[in-house]
């Protein structure tokens, strides 16, 4: 294990809420300490940034920033929102059939979560230099990248479930070391996105404990959800460290703080112990204790098959692509109305002043 | 409505109205025109639901038959639900989705006012709860129709064509029903203020047609119901008995 923060419990979130918490006290502690100011004439803007970093002092819009940190970060976080956004589609399959009405007004309040961490995200984005209307082009135009986990169609309710547990889950596991992340605007967006993210991941928990508590076609469809998901949410945390090409820039600039491998292994070692809580198992009959690592020895996913996803050959990536097309194609003539009302409104007031 | 069922047909009825307003809205979801909107339909659609919940629970004590919430959502058919034709109708675009709302909270808000002050706690209580939703749905509803109205020829022109083909369905919403906790016809005056200024800014004109289709109150809907119910419902009825 990680030490006590990142211990496994019986129910998902609180840990990880502790360690969000603490990144937003250690954020508030960094600014009241001050920070050393502008660089003075002369001098060396790469020894001042990397000052900053050393100094664990967040970097901000204003701030001079390498080329390079700067189009990480806007890769990296447009990817992000990017993904909120596709992520809606998977879920929102199962809005208009949740089972319950406490179920789908859950569901609807999620997925409107969704869309505003997307809002936060590109805002976030935006800070660096470049619109929200260029980064939905970027997206539209298959240039940039989402998360490969929203091409896996979500077949049954439990995928609700799964999906909430294990997806969420695993982005909490990614996101919260996020929360520390040397980018100031990307370091709260996380903090406000992870809240929430935690609530969401019990939620998806609560929803398959349920299932595999109740009846046995209940319990079957939780099983066959955690079954498909589960690989596919291992996957999330990318290649393995060996292959992993952003990896070591972006933990120098402490953009990343954990490795792909070192995530993947703390959301195994979460997981474990939560499956025996909701009576289902996890797809991997060579899952087991490892007492010398003190971590749980697992079956990597299939990174050719993740490969393949994130070319675009998944099961919903042209399902996905075309619907967020579609939306935005559209919504051309609103967009457009808008903005023609709105021009007529400033005429008209400007009118109004000068009359 | 037809009058003398009580509060309980009543209380049902403008339940089923929020019900099926919000399975409507939340078919939106991840297609909306913009991202701000996609929240914003969301927002509305589990505010709808939120109430429909209230109301629903408390038809099912008014009639005492051990319904609950979800009894009455999922297991009745649509010869059973009681909502008003309006809110079944399809989407359509952007503007008849917009347009849609805006009949719709014209008339909720008036209604949830009027239920603020009725003589039963209960409905008084969700009442005044809803009207400060609704008055959030009036306000969004008329901002977007006026900027499709009184924005581009074509949004102009779709404004228009979702008016003319929603405009006869909001009569039923004012059937008098003197029995009922507040009268749907003593509505009436509130929702042409609100809608004919909203209109009228938004340069849409009002259709003149006598045709006012109805039937809704006493079951019997468009074709287009048992669809959304089919939809709605078939989770649920595949697992009798089953705790989600």
């Amino acid at each position: 294990m990680y030490g006590n923060d990142f211990a496994a419990e019986d129910a998902p979130g609180g840990g990880l809420l502790g360690q969000v918490e603490a990144a937003e006290a250690a954020l508030r502690e960094a600014a009241s300490r001050g920070r050393r100011g502008a660089p003075e004439p002369g001098e060396d803007l790469e020894a001042y940034f990397a000052d900053v970093i050393d100094a664990d002092q967040k970097i901000e819009p204003r701030d001079w920033m390498p080329e390079a940190y700067r189009r990480t970060l806007i890769r990296q976080i447009a990817q992000h929102a990017h993904s909120e956004i596709i992520g809606m589609q998977p879920e929102g399959n199962w809005i208009s059939r949740a089972p319950s009405l406490k179920r789908k007004a859950i569901l609807l309040a999620k997925v409107q979560d969704e869309a505003g961490h997307g809002l936060y995200l590109y805002a976030a984005a935006e800070t660096l230099g470049i619109s929200r209307d260029e980064l939905v082009r970027l997206l539209l135009d298959g240039r940039q990248k989402y998360s490969s986990i929203f091409n896996y169609p979500t077949l049954t309710w439990a995928d609700v479930g799964a999906i909430g547990w294990l997806v969420d889950g695993a982005a909490i596991v990614n996101q919260v070391p996020l929360c520390r992340c040397s980018y100031g605007p990307y370091a709260r967006a996380m903090i406000r996105v992870c809240k929430e993210e935690s609530f969401h991941q019990r939620q998806g928990y609560e929803i398959l404990h349920t299932l595999s508590h109740g009846t046995p076609a209940q319990k079957r469809m939780a099983q066959d959800a955690v079954d498909r998901w589960w690989y596919p949410s291992l996957a999330m945390f990318g290649p393995p460290d060996g292959d992993s090409t952003h990896s070591a820039q972006s933990m120098a600039w402490k953009i990343k703080r954990f490795s792909n491998d070192e995530l993947r292994q703390r959301f195994v070692d979460m997981c474990v112990q939560q499956a025996q809580i909701l009576g289902l198992t996890l797809p991997d009959p060579d899952l087991r204790w490892n007492d010398e690592r003190q971590a749980y020895d697992y079956t990597q996913p299939d990174y050719d098959e993740l490969m393949q996803v994130i070319k675009g050959n998944g099961p919903c990536n042209r399902q996905r692509m075309e619907h967020r097309r579609r939306a935005h194609d559209e919504g051309a003539w609103v967009r457009e109305a808008a903005a023609a009302y709105a021009a007529k409104q400033a005429a008209r007031q400007k009118e109004k002043v000068a009359a | 409505m037809s009058a003398a069922n009580g509060p309980f047909d009543f209380t049902l009825a403008i339940g089923d109205d929020a019900l099926i307003a919000a399975q409507r809205l939340a078919e939106w979801t991840s297609r909306a025109p913009e991202m701000e909107e996609d929240i914003a339909l969301a927002n509305i659609a589990l505010d709808q639901l939120g109430a429909a919940r209230l109301l629903l629970t408390y038809a099912g004590e008014l009639e005492g038959a051990g319904r609950d919430e979800d009894a009455l959502a999922y297991l009745r058919d649509d010869r059973e639900f009681r909502n008003c034709l309006l809110v079944e109708l399809p989407n359509g675009d952007f503007a008849v989705t917009m347009v849609k709302l805006l009949l719709l909270a014209a008339y909720q808000v008036p209604l949830y006012t009027a239920l603020a002050g009725c003589a039963d706690e209960r409905l008084a209580a969700i009442g005044a709860k809803a009207r400060k939703e609704s008055a959030y749905h009036l306000d969004h509803a008329a901002l977007w129709v006026k900027r499709l109205g009184d924005g581009t020829e074509e949004s102009h022109r779709r404004a228009q064509a979702a008016l003319e083909q929603l405009w006869p369905y909001h009569h039923e919403l004012f059937t008098a029903d003197p029995a009922a906790p507040v009268d749907p016809a003593t509505l009436r005056a509130d929702f042409d203020a609100t809608v004919s200024a909203v209109l009228d800014e938004a340069t849409l004109t009002r259709p003149e047609t006598g045709w006012a289709p109805a039937g809704g109150r006493d079951g019997v809907h468009t074709e287009h119901l048992s669809y959304l119910l089919a939809e709605m419902q078939v989770l649920h009825r595949a697992h009798p008995g089953a705790s989600w």
